[in-house]
């Protein structure tokens, strides 16, 4: 088994920036393919996550309605979370919401709770996922984009940019590229995707005492809504916006969605006043003319396309692992359960967990706002999976992701991965 | 060794906390201790290769780097220990901290703490800038450690964006290294720092382009070029391969504000306003009186000179007050006037409040306040029900020190409020 990946780090396209919230899926489209694998996952990851030492803080949900409008859709909203199965949801007066969340502006009217909801680390758990598949066996490549292939007798050649892949099985996960590669390699595809924009906003880590649990908005039809959420890094972030757009690769932020995320959440939650930014982000989410998502089996050829996965990814993984491997499975394909898989350990960058700063023989702190250690770099820019750019070496240790961006470490950071990116972070008068 | 009685743990090793420990020490307190997260004290001037520096302190001209040396050596010499490549995690209430070092977690803990800890530049994320996100976009203090510790360049032809006194050191920083700024940058209709830096970038051939505006950063792994606006509205690309953001220093308060000690920033107007440092009384005490500030913690930004004297001042009215001599104990007495600011073009009034007993002879001397933009008319200092008390002409700019005299506004004040505004 290969995972092949066009960047230089895994999760460096849709799954680069997301809310980090593992729903319960009791907002779903009812009946569809998302909510089931929502669920799936949901169960799965509860189930595996002490084991690999990842973070699961269960801090509830609540959707709140600001208008009486939004109020009117809450009973809705709760008989269809009821309907998902998500019976725990329950229809709660502005002045019980406010004894929960006391730093909440007191404009809101209702609200619906949803105590399944939990944040999780949105890339230890993926990098986890994928460690665990290497040390069972599998390979990975990066830098390695797809450009075409061919099926005969049973048996693919995928070509790509790093020389061509034999094998017999093809999962098509290539997010926001997913149409493109199915149409390049297959020549035909089922959905178009229209990249929707997110952006988000970090506030500073002592915003993240004004909130307990998330606060979720009460959906259009377009899209989840504005979220208010404390994250496993111990700030608290609002966004995303939805913003239709052609490119692919666009990630770029802009002033006007930016400063409007801010009056929303200073106008939810107005102690966010007097907070610092401390980040902006954008992510795109690889949405298509369908709501659900588009996974779907070429039997004769192979094939599985696993596309459309819009927003609720993170939370589905595990679930669409199952679904896809069910897929698999019904084309004839059989494969004994591993007799004694490993189990890897997660990285641990939750603020809560046993961060590596806790324990003796780190060397140095290098990042002082995220408190990120030398050993943690060095072991993040080893391995199969070691970071090859800033992006990647971000994600697995939040390196530079705090308050300052970098003011006070940079030029350690920039010495230390020396050798290591593609895109150095600086050169010296020595460098080749 | 840490299992001794600490009587002062300072936090942050740069020119105030090494000057506060030097006074402590001379003041006879027995044992003081200062923390610094960095692997040598010394602070910012570590990373500044260039003069002037210690004029004030030494009498002598020094490069930063030398300047940082000197003051860890006359640290030492007092008797000051220091404790490098160690962070403080977490600040409690009474003066407990729990730090980290390679040899783990530790809780340790003082009769005071003065905070020391220095001030940052604004990064890219929080002056909202539009664009992608690429390599090449640094702050001064980046660029500065690079160059001057580790003898790197993150780019060769950047923009500079800002003209405060820092915006010039940096030009000079890039030319030590070959790097050719492209365009330095200023929204303002004037160069922020003071005459005749405003000739500098002349001198130093890099185009100042005034009343110009960054727009958004292009590029898709490394910075390509910047989009930049002029005051009527017209926009143009300058090609470039780093992005430098110079300035818009702001205290370096992560442990006051996820701590429990109050902070200075205000909502005026709607707008936030503050220096971002603790609030303070004259002696840099904060709201818990286990905690002082010194530096430029305390408000952003002045010069190494300035905040060495401050930590000397703070120094010494910590030791006072170890030695129970420091009046006005808010915990004790519950009593102080309350400094305000009711205008948004006030950025700051610094301390934010006196503690009374006013003692005229021992205490911050000066109120500081600086301001948003450049402003003309009268400064004025009001009771809590509008009578003036005090008041100035004021002809000033953006980042400009204008200091009032505490003596002027508390006399015969037994509490109670002044509020600062321009009429």
């Amino acid at each position: 088994m290969a995972v092949v990946e066009k960047a230089s780090d895994i999760l460096d396209g849709a799954s680069k920036a997301n809310s980090a919230i593992l729903h319960t899926g009791f907002d779903a489209p009812p009946g569809s393919v998302e909510l089931t694998c929502i669920q799936d996952g949901y169960r799965e990851y509860r189930e595996i996550y002490a084991d690999m030492g990842l973070v699961l803080e269960e801090t509830g949900a609540f959707v709140v309605g600001w208008s009486d409008e939004e109020v009117a859709k809450l009973e809705g909203i709760l008989a269809k979370a009821h309907g998902n199965g998500v019976d725990d949801c329950s229809l709660i007066s502005a002045s019980e919401l406010l004894r929960h969340e006391p730093s909440l502006a007191d404009h809101a009217k209702a609200a619906i709770t949803v105590p399944g909801e939990c944040l999780i680390d949105p890339w230890s758990a993926p990098y986890a996922y994928l460690q665990q598949a290497l040390d069972n066996g599998a390979e990975v490549f990066v830098s390695c984009t797809v450009t075409g292939g061919e099926f005969e007798a049973g048996e693919w050649r995928i070509a790509t940019s790093r020389g061509s892949l034999r094998t017999r099985q093809v999962i098509n996960c290539a997010g926001l590229y997913g149409d493109v590669v199915d149409e390049d390699v297959l020549g035909v595809t089922d959905f178009h995707i229209t990249p929707r924009k997110g952006q988000f906003v970090v506030f500073d880590k002592a915003a993240s005492s004004l909130l307990n649990a998330v606060i979720l908005p009460v959906p259009t039809s377009r899209t989840k809504g504005v979220v208010l959420f404390r994250t496993v890094f111990g700030n608290l972030a609002v966004g995303p916006t939805a913003e239709d757009q052609d490119s692919r690769d666009d990630a770029s932020s802009d002033k006007a969605a930016i400063e409007m995320l801010i009056a929303a959440g200073v106008d939810k939650l107005p102690g966010l006043a007097n907070m610092p930014v401390t980040a902006v982000y954008a992510g795109l989410r690889p949405a298509t003319q369908f709501q659900d998502y588009q996974i779907s089996a070429d039997a004769a050829r192979n094939w599985i396309t696993v596309g459309g996965i819009r927003s609720t990814g993170l939370s589905g993984a595990l679930g669409i692992g199952q679904y896809v491997f069910k897929l698999y499975s019904q084309s004839g394909a059989k494969h004994p359960a591993i007799a004694d898989p490993v189990v890897p350990r997660a990285k641990v960058l939750a603020q809560s967990g046993p961060r590596d700063w806790k324990s003796a023989g780190y060397g140095e702190i290098v990042c002082h706002c995220e408190l990120v250690t030398a050993r943690e770099i060095n072991k993040a820019l080893s391995g199969p999976l070691a970071a090859r750019s800033l992006q990647g070496l971000k994600r697995q240790t939040r390196v530079t992701m705090g308050r300052c961006q970098g003011f006070f470490c940079s030029a350690r950071l920039a010495e230390i991965t020396t050798g290591h990116f593609d895109e150095p972070l600086s050169e010296g008068d020595d460098d080749e | 060794m840490m299992s001794n009685k600490i009587d002062v743990i300072i936090i942050g090793g740069g020119p105030s906390g090494l000057s506060a420990g030097v006074e402590l020490k001379r003041a006879g307190v027995a044992r003081v201790v200062v923390l610094e997260r960095e692997p040598q004290a010394g602070g910012i001037p570590r990373h500044c290769g260039h003069p002037p520096f210690g004029m004030r302190e030494f009498k002598w001209i020094y490069t930063g780097p030398q300047y940082a040396r000197k003051l860890v050596k006359t640290a030492v010499e007092a008797g000051v220990e220091i404790r490098t490549l160690t962070s403080v995690v977490e600040a409690l209430p009474g003066g407990k901290l729990l730090v980290t070092s390679d040899n783990g977690v530790e809780k340790i803990s003082a009769q005071r703490v003065i905070y020391a800890t220095g001030v940052r530049e604004t990064p890219r994320s929080a002056r909202i800038i539009s664009g992608s996100r690429p390599l090449g976009v640094l702050n001064t203090g980046a660029l500065q450690s690079m160059v001057y510790l580790k003898h790197r360049r993150p780019f060769k032809r950047p923009v500079i964006v800002g003209t405060e006194l820092v915006s010039f050191s940096a030009i000079q920083t890039c030319r030590h290294m070959g790097i050719r700024p492209v365009a330095m940058i200023e929204q303002a209709a004037r160069v922020t720092a003071r005459w005749p830096v405003g000739l500098f970038p002349m001198l130093m051939r890099v185009p100042l382009h005034l009343n110009t505006r960054l727009v958004s950063i292009k590029g898709d792994k490394r910075v390509e070029a910047v989009e930049v606006e002029n005051a009527s509205r017209e926009r143009r690309v300058i090609e470039c391969d780093g992005v430098l953001l110079t300035g818009q220093f702001t205290p370096e308060a992560t442990l006051a504000r996820c701590g429990h000690l109050e902070i200075d920033a205000p909502s005026v107007g709607g707008s936030i306003r503050g220096s971002g440092g603790p609030v303070v009384d004259q002696y840099g005490r904060c709201s818990d009186p286990a905690y002082f500030a010194a530096g430029n913690l305390l408000r952003p930004v002045e010069t190494a000179g300035w905040s060495w004297n401050e930590g000397r001042q703070v120094g010494r009215w910590v030791a006072d007050d170890l030695a129970g001599d420091l009046a006005g104990d808010p915990l004790v007495t519950g009593e102080n006037i309350h400094i305000t600011i009711a205008d948004p073009i006030i950025k700051f009034a610094m301390p934010q409040k006196i503690s009374l007993p006013y003692k005229p002879e021992r205490g911050m001397k000066h109120v500081q306040l600086r301001f948003t933009d450049s402003v003309k008319g009268t400064l004025v200092a009001e009771d809590g029900q509008g009578k003036v008390m005090w008041q100035c002409s004021l002809n000033t700019h953006r980042e400009r020190r204008v200091l009032v005299p505490v003596a002027g506004l508390v006399s015969e004040r037994s509490g109670g409020e002044i509020v600062f505004r321009v009429v």
